[in-house]
């Protein structure tokens, strides 16, 4: 910080963007980010909610406040452009809250986890059918686990032929840049397609 | 001018947890008018330690912290404050001019220069 306390010139033309991994419970998203982060994951407990307004049994007259935690990194790729990867809530009920990280996003890596891959049928299933960003799929297949055949993949994930399914270690970084290059360039491929009639949202400035 | 809080909650609050008492700190407001994402990121363009001296102690650690650019995120972890209430006490000092909201690249989406510049970005990433 200047000895003046004013930011370095510049440094409000410093813009951010965000990419948002997903998938089911213990499919490595923490691992995906902390591969490619410069700086150790960061987390708190970001949201409150009403427990019951998921699917919580609770008894009648019972309110009770959960807390869901955010789980994010920041990569610099250059002096004035961010982007930070958030992975989302594992937990089902917790969709809304997709909604908020998905808001501006550059789109999103579904991973899935060779040996449980029911575990994200259901983020696929969001990305599909209740959410506009374009998204990956990425196949987190590591060392001693055994290799599928992507197209026998695609077909048990019941896969849209215009979503690119890919494979990945979230634990590498160079194959989680690989999987983050990926998704950009799908970004990009659309955005080229739709043109300047896309989506509409104004961000970072007041809408009165 | 001291941050406007809208009124204080009329009725006494049920429980001590510091979490609820965030929450009293922003009127009862769970919006704002800026759209402040997790991503977006914050500035303190000029700082001034009279305004600062003036603000709630949530708002001026805000206000302090994003002295050094700073996304919401991370200010959210930072002071371990819920993202719903940093969003509105930044809402707050947006409003009076204290802090600027960067825009992000969502905000030049029709842009494909900007993806480009990332994709780019992503490609020069040492392995």
């Amino acid at each position: 910080m200047g000895s003046s306390g004013s930011p370095p010139e510049g440094d409000l033309l410093t813009i951010s963007a965000k990419i948002v991994v997903a998938g089911g419970f213990g499919v490595g998203k923490t691992t995906f980010v902390g591969a490619v982060s410069e700086v150790p994951p960061m987390s708190n407990e970001a949201w409150m909610t009403e427990a019951g307004q998921g699917v919580d049994d609770l008894p009648p007259g019972t309110k009770s406040t959960t807390t869901v935690a955010m789980d994010f990194g920041r990569i610099t790729l250059r002096q004035d452009l961010l982007l930070y990867l958030f992975g989302t809530p594992g937990q089902a009920r917790f969709w809304f809250l997709w909604d908020d990280l998905s808001r501006g996003a550059l789109g999103a890596v579904v991973l899935v986890d060779t040996s449980r891959i029911d575990e994200s049928f259901a983020a696929i299933n969001y990305f599909e059918n209740d959410s506009e960003l374009p998204f990956v799929v990425a196949l987190n297949q590591f060392e001693g686990k055994p290799v599928h055949d992507l197209d026998e993949v695609r077909d048990a994930l019941a896969l849209d032929p215009a979503v690119p399914l890919v494979t990945c270690d979230a634990r590498d970084r160079a194959s989680t840049i690989a999987t983050l290059t990926e998704l950009v360039g799908h970004t990009l491929s659309l955005a080229v397609l739709s043109g300047p009639a896309g989506r509409e949202l104004a961000v970072g400035t007041p809408h009165a | 001018m001291p941050v406007s809080t809208a009124s204080t909650p009329d009725t006494p609050l049920p429980r001590r947890s510091r979490r609820i008492r965030a929450y009293a700190l922003t009127g009862g407001r769970t919006g704002t008018r800026y759209q402040l994402l997790v991503e977006t990121l914050i500035s303190v363009p000029r700082y001034d330690p009279a305004l600062s001296d003036t603000l709630m102690p949530e708002s001026r650690s805000l206000y302090e912290r994003a002295r050094v650019r700073c996304s919401v995120a991370e200010l959210s972890v930072g002071l371990d404050l819920p993202l719903g209430v940093v969003r509105v006490l930044l809402g707050d000092l947006a409003a009076q001019g204290a802090v600027f909201v960067h825009p992000t690249a969502h905000a030049y989406h029709h842009d494909t220069d900007v993806l480009e510049r990332i994709l780019d970005g992503l490609k020069r990433l040492p392995a």
